[in-house]
């Protein structure tokens, strides 16, 4: 090894290193080109949300009758459109301030369910010895590719006629009015999000020292005792890696909560009223410019801070995969 | 002009609840499997002092303890899979063989539909457009990134502008190109396309309205998120590849292009695969930028946009069930695909 290296140095330096001055150029040419190409495309993939962004701030006149870019010579600015879109009382408004609220109430449970009840599940297919424990997990994994559409007429039946066999009722319907709609929007988000909870934690889980299992089970230690002692401790990281990607999920759901939470003013989530705004009012860009970044504004937050965790969520689940 | 908080307490105190329940829930599980154990060590306790007592050896039987563990770790997420998952799953199989108010079983007759109608058939070609171009120039425009910026002096920061987008929800996304794309008949443009466009000496034109490069629109929003994605992964896999590689390449004088095909894309083809597959299958899925932007109008629906439309809004459950169906067989032969090629590079 020690007396190779050199030996390829000195060929480097006689093929690799441009000596000529077009050479040189060239280099440089190549590395202004990829510099430019890669400015052009973060150009294009920042603009779009900086223009409504800059619109978001402007009078609603201004926003209707120039184009955004005028804004920097002619600056006016002013927070009305959100104080409009947030709190005003009009049935135009938007009232996105109590969406903000539903947002937040469906997502806050639809995150903690699935990754406690994942968590358990990914424990047992990991470290218990059970008959039929790979083909259950072989089970679990292979729902992923099951498109949630497949269960969402006979999901919204179920909860509002219950389950009936033979004329015997085993569930009666949920009945739900209003607010209380949100536990139907939280069962079905748990639901959709198992199959790939119990895969990613799996994936962490399993790979944790079976040493470290093994020496808890002689010092008689019992499985939930080491799930909560030994297992949850370490898995922190995997956990909010889950966290983050269910909570960006769930927030910027549109067909769960169009389904399942309905358009009222009680249930629908900021992505329903968006949706429902951009469809009716699709002019009215002083509320659809505000509107927008109301919903931004919490998944970029949330995404920016803990950009790491989900980073090594994403390739955790979709690499190794 | 006065937002009432007072408005806001019922659901605060449902979110409320749901917390209690999830405590209730996960506690009570918790705690459950806590004593549950500790009845049996009790037990096992009793009789092995009663065996030492009598002489008698002890039968073991630990395997039937282990699985019933296992059954309480599980139980929450099986119930749940089983409920909402797969029942409804095998119900929409059935529902799409049954007619609109799902009473009356009618064969075939909605798959036939689906294929003679011309506007459903507008619907698969366009579903056919999105997954041919969404995940073959996202990843491209990824993996040119992601080559670019690999290892320059900003690398994070210009990987964040890409990335970004993914945080932001389709339906803000689409907002966010709705107005790029926004036209105005008279004065000034208000969109930035149609104002690049006038700058040109072109007409401006009402973009979204114009089958079909409104579809092609639409699909402009899917990649301006998903890249992101792919840049990520694909960067991550290039970092991956072992120094040593490289730097051998290097020496031996290959131009960066070169290096590219020969290094470079050979040692990222498994990462390369996932992101297609990934992307194609979020694609075959997509129904919230259609649903936004034109809601399905104009020639632009997709499979998820229609089979929402038939079920939920016209009640034709029959129809909207075989679109799922078919939205899910379509998924099967690409996640079949992704499956043999991981089993190719584990014995390759």
């Amino acid at each position: 090894m020690t007396t190779a290296t050199p030996t390829v140095a000195v060929g480097t330096q006689e093929t690799n290193v441009p000596r000529t001055t077009a050479g040189r150029v060239r280099k440089r040419l190549n590395s202004r080109t990829a510099t430019l190409v890669s400015i052009v495309i973060a150009m294009v993939w920042t603009i779009p949300t900086f223009g409504l962004l800059v619109s978001s701030f402007r009078p609603e006149d201004e926003i209707k009758t120039t184009g955004w870019w005028t804004a920097f010579t002619n600056p006016q600015f002013t927070l009305e459109n959100y104080q409009q879109v947030l709190f005003g009382r009009s049935s135009s408004s938007g009232q996105l301030a109590g969406s903000f609220i539903n947002s937040l109430a469906i997502t806050i449970p639809s995150v903690l369910f699935p990754m406690a009840f994942a968590c358990l599940a990914a424990y047992a297919l990991a470290w218990i010895n059970f008959r039929g424990r790979d083909w259950l997990y072989i089970a679990i994994f292979a729902l992923q590719i099951v498109p949630l559409q497949m269960a969402l007429v006979p999901l919204l039946k179920f909860f509002s006629t219950g389950v009936t066999l033979g004329g015997v009722t085993l569930m009666p319907a949920w009945d739900l009015v209003d607010e209380q709609k949100f536990a139907q929007v939280w069962f079905a988000h748990t639901c959709f999000a198992l199959p790939f909870a119990v895969f990613l934690l799996h994936n962490f889980i399993s790979q944790l020292p079976g040493d470290l299992m093994e020496a808890a089970r002689v010092d008689g230690a019992t499985h939930p005792k080491i799930f909560r002692t030994i297992v949850l401790p370490l898995i922190t990281p995997a956990l909010a890696a889950f966290g983050i990607f269910q909570f960006l999920w769930v927030w910027n759901d549109l067909l769960v909560a169009l389904i399942f939470a309905g358009g009222g003013d009680e249930t629908a989530p900021l992505t329903v009223k968006l949706a429902e705004m951009a469809g009716t009012r699709g002019n009215e860009w002083q509320r659809l410019t505000a509107g927008a970044f109301v919903s931004i504004v919490v998944p970029l937050v949330v995404f920016l801070s803990l950009q790491r965790f989900f980073v090594r969520g994403l390739l955790a689940g979709s690499v190794k995969g | 002009m006065e937002f009432d908080f007072a408005d806001e307490q019922p659901k605060l105190l449902m979110l409320m609840y749901g917390l209690v329940a999830f405590v209730l829930v996960v506690g009570g599980l918790l705690l459950l499997l806590d004593v549950v154990p500790a009845w049996f060590a009790r037990r096992r306790e009793a009789q092995l002092v009663a065996a030492s007592v009598s002489g008698t050896p002890l039968a073991r039987r630990p395997k039937q303890r282990e699985g019933l563990f296992a059954l309480f770790f599980l139980l929450p997420t099986l119930l749940l899979l089983t409920i909402g998952l797969v029942v409804p799953a095998i119900r929409t199989t059935l529902l799409s063989l049954m007619d609109g108010s799902s009473t009356n079983w009618v064969g075939l007759r909605n798959y036939g539909w689906m294929f003679s109608d011309s506007s459903i058939v507008r619907v698969l070609i366009n579903t056919l457009v999105w997954v041919l171009l969404v995940p073959l120039v996202a990843t491209g425009f990824g993996l040119i990134y992601a080559v670019l910026v690999d290892k320059a002096r900003f690398e994070a920061v210009a990987k964040s502008l890409i990335f970004l987008p993914m945080a932001i929800s389709f339906v803000g996304a689409s907002i966010i190109w709705k107005f790029v794309y926004a036209y105005r008949g008279e004065g000034d443009q208000i969109g930035l396309l149609n104002q690049i466009v006038v700058s040109l000496g072109g007409e401006p034109k009402q973009w979204l309205l114009e089958s079909p490069l409104n579809t092609l629109l639409l699909i402009v929003i899917m990649i301006w998120i998903q890249a992101g994605f792919a840049m990520v992964v694909l960067s991550a896999a290039i970092k991956a590849i072992p120094g040593d590689i490289v730097e051998a390449a290097r020496l031996d004088g290959v131009s960066p292009w070169q290096m590219f095909w020969q290094i470079t894309m050979p040692s990222i083809r498994p990462a390369l695969i996932v992101v297609v597959v990934t992307l194609t299958i979020a694609t075959l899925k997509v129904f919230d930028i259609v649903r936004t932007s034109t809601n399905g109008n104009y020639d632009t629906s997709v499979i998820a946009s229609e089979m929402y439309n038939q079920a939920f809004r016209y009640g034709q459950n029959g129809q909207g069930s075989a679109l799922a169906v078919i939205l899910f067989v379509l998924v099967i032969p690409v996640v079949i695909y992704q499956i043999r090629n991981l089993r190719q590079q584990r014995e390759g």
